[in-house]
């Protein structure tokens, strides 16, 4: 099979992976290298999904012995398979860096033969990479679950970024649908890697030229709606896994119905809106101070898919509203609907030159009509909004256009 | 006054502390663009050149959204930066951090401007490898929205110090030779190199990394703007992968459901009566013509339980019923020992004919159905889940259970485990009996039996648990 028909399935099969920025770290090539990693991403392109080209996102094989049911790529599954050479991904990626296709390398595998084994092929590409060629670029490298220490060790020190793959929220749906994982043998994994991030970021305190350890951290994917677990379980997860791992990310992904898919599953459009909301949700958690059973209590635990989950606290506590912008300290003004970490910190800044008023606000480009019922400025006091039977309705922006249908009207359109 | 500046930087800063030394105020002064030929009849004035103005200190964050607002169109740029410095050395200091002033938004939104569009230089910059007398480099056309070219290029040659690379753009370029950054004036796009081999692989990438169900153009144009699409290889495929789309997902959402051949034999009454009545006529694959009779399902509609087998043996095709051979005897025992009764429960297979082939002495040896029989049978088997209503649907074998999910479904992986299905809420696969009585070595025998009346326990419990 020639290299482009690999690259078709191959990252045919790897277009199911949400996890694919490449933001993080610091590297710089030498004279003789290529490549550079200067602290935020670059989308090199979009797809027609909204979806940025960052990385080269492939398998290294698509062939798989475990059989989790939402992936294509289980070995009951009669896709077409294909394998590629470590040498030949080393030349793809080399040759897409230098016409400046993209980032990096994104490299994730089906488990062949063990963990293991698996590993040690995805580590033969970047050890490649790194010191044949010199490549600076940046490395997103899959950590098979329950692979061995020195592997994870090894793999560390060549990529900017581990992931091990939680893939579904709970325990019970991993023994449903992906009998081969658990969150012991995952969460095993993602330990591992946290340890020895903390460890070399320990040892470079000490001395500056200690080896890096993934210095962009590691994350982790959630499938979402491959299964009816609901949202509250699904963040707490979440919650869990950035405290105990401090992971940077976890990525949450629609379930894409998959070509000849198993009557298990659904065959439906995936739950694009819903994915939303778990970002923005996820977001919350970890920069606005809130807790999961502020945003999924448990008498509703599933986010609303109609406004986001600030605007739907606010609405359930309308008590501690409305907000003085001039006076609240910034963990309350955080909680403004329509207010974003920059727009509290410029609001901090400015109130102490001047009292702010609605003119401030129009200027920074918020939501007004959105915030206005939420907020007291110097010239603005609500008067009982906040009480009015009818306030969702007008801080609600219009649904969101997520949903295929809109997109397929466009196609329909072909309006570009 | 009129005063000349640009294009760069340095000229503005010499100009602008000449007049803040002068005690020019902002309305007093008319910036202009240096070459570009106002009309004016008028010769611009000229700045006497001015030491650095003693206790004149701006604030660095001045500088650094200077150098960004200097590579901007806009003609008021220069107006708009002295405006902002002498309000910062008129008693203003802390002036930039009032970022709702309209003087500082204006300079934050022009920054901002050129920010965004050296990112996406950084972004949708594409070489072109060309070689020239055995030597190689890359050249790429570019067209920025603003004046960027001196901004952005020490970014590639940190990127690509070991590649001989160019940037040509309509008013600016830039060459890397490996050693240093050679800024030169502005190429015609028909300078460039047309293509690059490499592009027909990037397109493919490009293409297979697209996923249709999640379709979402305007998400796509605001990152990624048309008018850089010119430049893009890759953009040449978006109308055709938009255009396909919504028929690559509906193939996804729904596989196509291949047709079962007895299809055609399947009567108007749809009762188990008259199915099976119907069934003994069928001739929608070729098994049907060595075996003695169809054997079709047995037991009553509304039964809880259906349980599927592969295909009748040869005492089964004598008698006509299913599961009365030796693999049909041990199902009994083991159904019997977890408490269900066969008597209520509707018991069928997959294919309804007896395949086989002679053996010595005459004996008709078992051959297991290929794809294509069960897919051709497949029809009698919807029929009769869809009269049965079960709650629960237990197939034995492989075969039984690709009969419903598909060639892929292996036993040993997903054996014992309970599924939603769009046929029963519950449903499950386990060994076939006869796999128990032939399984040649021992221990895995006793083994698989202990896993099956494991299976069959829990379904009698999953049974109870439906209600
Ligand atoms: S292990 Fe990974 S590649 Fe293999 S089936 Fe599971 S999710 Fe897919
Ligand atoms: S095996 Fe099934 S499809 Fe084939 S002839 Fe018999 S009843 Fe018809």
């Amino acid at each position: 099979m020639d290299v482009r028909k690999k690259l078709e399935i191959l990252a045919d099969a790897a277009k199911y992976d949400a996890s694919c920025s490449s933001s993080g770290g610091k590297r710089k090539a030498g004279k003789e290298g290529l490549g550079s990693v200067e602290g935020m991403g670059i989308c090199h392109s979009y797809t027609p999904d909204g979806r940025c080209v960052s990385l080269l996102k492939i398998l290294l094989t698509n062939f798989c012995i475990y059989d989790c049911q939402y992936c294509i790529n289980r070995i009951s599954s009669d896709t077409a398979r294909a394998r590629f050479t470590p040498a030949e991904v080393v030349q793809l990626t080399l040759d897409f860096y230098k016409r400046n296709y993209i980032e990096g390398l994104f490299l994730s595998s089906g488990v062949i033969k063990s963990p293991d084994y698996t590993m040690e092929q995805l580590i033969q590409v970047t050890r490649t990479l790194r010191e044949v060629h010199g490549f600076q670029g940046y490395i997103h490298l899959k950590a098979v679950p329950g692979a061995s220490r020195e592997l994870i060790d090894k793999a560390g020190r060549y990529a900017d970024r581990l992931s091990a793959n939680i893939e579904l929220p709970t325990d019970s749906d991993l023994k449903r649908l992906a009998p081969e994982k658990s969150f012991a043998v995952t969460g095993g994994t993602m330990k591992e890697i946290s340890t020895r991030v903390e460890q070399s970021k320990a040892e470079r305190m000490e001395s500056p030229k200690a080896p890096k350890f993934a210095p962009a951290g590691q994350s982790t994917q959630m499938i979402v709606g491959a299964t009816p677990t609901p949202d509250a379980a699904i963040l707490d997860t979440a919650s869990r896994l950035y405290t105990r791992f401090k992971l940077r990310r976890v990525y949450y992904s629609a379930y894409s119905p998959i070509p000849l898919v198993d009557a298990r599953l659904p065959a439906k459009s995936p739950p694009l809106v819903r994915e939303h909301r778990l970002y923005q949700a996820d977001w919350l958690l970890r920069f606005y101070g809130f807790r999961v059973d502020e945003l999924a209590p448990p008498e509703q635990p599933d986010l609303s898919l109609e406004m986001d989950p600030k605007l739907a606290w606010a609405l359930r506590r309308r008590e501690a509203f409305p907000m003085d912008v001039n006076r609240a300290p910034r963990e309350a003004l955080l909680r403004v609907p329509g207010m974003g970490v920059r727009t509290v910190d410029r609001l901090i800044r400015i109130r102490r030159w001047h009292r702010i008023t609605l003119a401030d606000l129009a200027r920074l480009r918020v939501p007004l009509t959105r915030m206005k019922p939420f907020i007291v400025t110097a010239d603005h006091r609500p008067t009982g909004l906040i009480d009015s039977p009818r306030l969702a309705e007008r801080v609600t922006p219009p649904a969101t256009q997520l949903s295929l249908f809109t997109s397929a009207q466009e196609a329909l359109t072909g309006e570009l | 006054m009129r005063v000349e500046v640009g294009p760069d930087l340095d000229s503005f800063r010499v100009a602008a502390r000449g007049l803040l030394a002068r005690g020019v105020s902002p309305d007093q002064v008319l910036f202009t663009e240096e070459g570009l030929g106002q009309g004016s009849l008028l010769a611009p004035d000229v700045v006497p050149a001015s030491a650095p103005v003693a206790g004149l200190s701006v604030p660095p964050a001045f500088l650094e959204l200077a150098q960004k607002v200097a590579c901007h169109r806009s003609p008021e740029r220069w107006g708009l930066l002295y405006r902002v410095l002498w309000r910062l050395t008129r008693g203003e200091r802390k002036l930039l951090e009032v970022e709702s002033d309209a003087d500082v938004y204006r300079v934050l939104t022009l920054a901002k401007g050129v920010q965004r569009d050296a990112h996406k230089m950084k972004a949708f910059v594409r070489f072109r490898r060309v070689e020239r007398e055995g030597e190689e480099s890359f050249i790429a056309w570019h067209r920025p929205e603003h004046l960027i070219v001196r901004y952005v290029a020490p970014f590639f040659a940190r990127r690509f110090p070991s590649m001989r690379w160019s940037i040509l753009t309509p008013d600016a370029s830039v060459t890397w030779d490996l050693e240093q950054l050679t800024y030169g004036p502005g190429v015609p796009r028909s300078h460039a190199p047309d293509g690059d081999a490499l592009e027909e692989m990037w397109g493919t990438y490009y293409a297979s990394t697209f996923n249709p169900a999640r379709l979402n153009v305007r998400a796509m144009r605001a990152e990624m703007p048309k008018k850089h699409w010119a430049t893009l290889p890759e953009a040449r495929l978006i109308p055709e992968l938009v255009r396909q789309a919504p028929e690559r997902t509906s193939r996804m959402v729904s596989p196509k459901l291949e047709l079962s051949e007895a299809g055609r034999f399947l009567p108007e009454h749809r009762d188990l009566a008259s199915l099976a009545q119907a069934a003994q006529g069928c001739r929608a694959c070729p098994l049907h013509e060595r075996a003695t009779r169809t054997v079709f399902g047995e037991g009553p509609a509304g039964a809880r339980l259906m349980i599927v087998g592969e295909q009748p043996g040869d005492q089964e095709d004598r008698v006509g019923r299913p599961f009365v051979g030796p693999a049909g005897q041990l199902l009994d025992k083991v159904l019997a020992g977890v408490g269900l009764e066969r008597g209520q429960l509707y018991l069928t297979n997959a294919v309804k004919h007896f395949g086989w082939v002679a053996g010595e002495e005459k004996q008709r040896l078992h051959a297991k159905p290929g794809r294509q029989e069960v897919l051709a049978c497949k029809a009698w088997l919807d029929a009769e889940v869809a009269q049965v209503r079960p709650k629960m649907i237990l197939c034995l074998g492989a075969t039984a259970a690709q009969s419903f999910l598909g060639p892929g479904f292996r036993i040993n992986l997903s054996r014992g485990q309970i599924f939603d299905t769009p046929w029963a809420k519950a449903w499950m696969a386990t060994f076939h009996p006869s796999a128990l009585l032939r399984m040649p070595d021992e221990r895995a025998r006793a083994q698989a039996r202990v896993h099956f009346e494991e299976d069959l326990r829990r379904v009698a419990g999953t049974l109870r648990a439906l209600g």
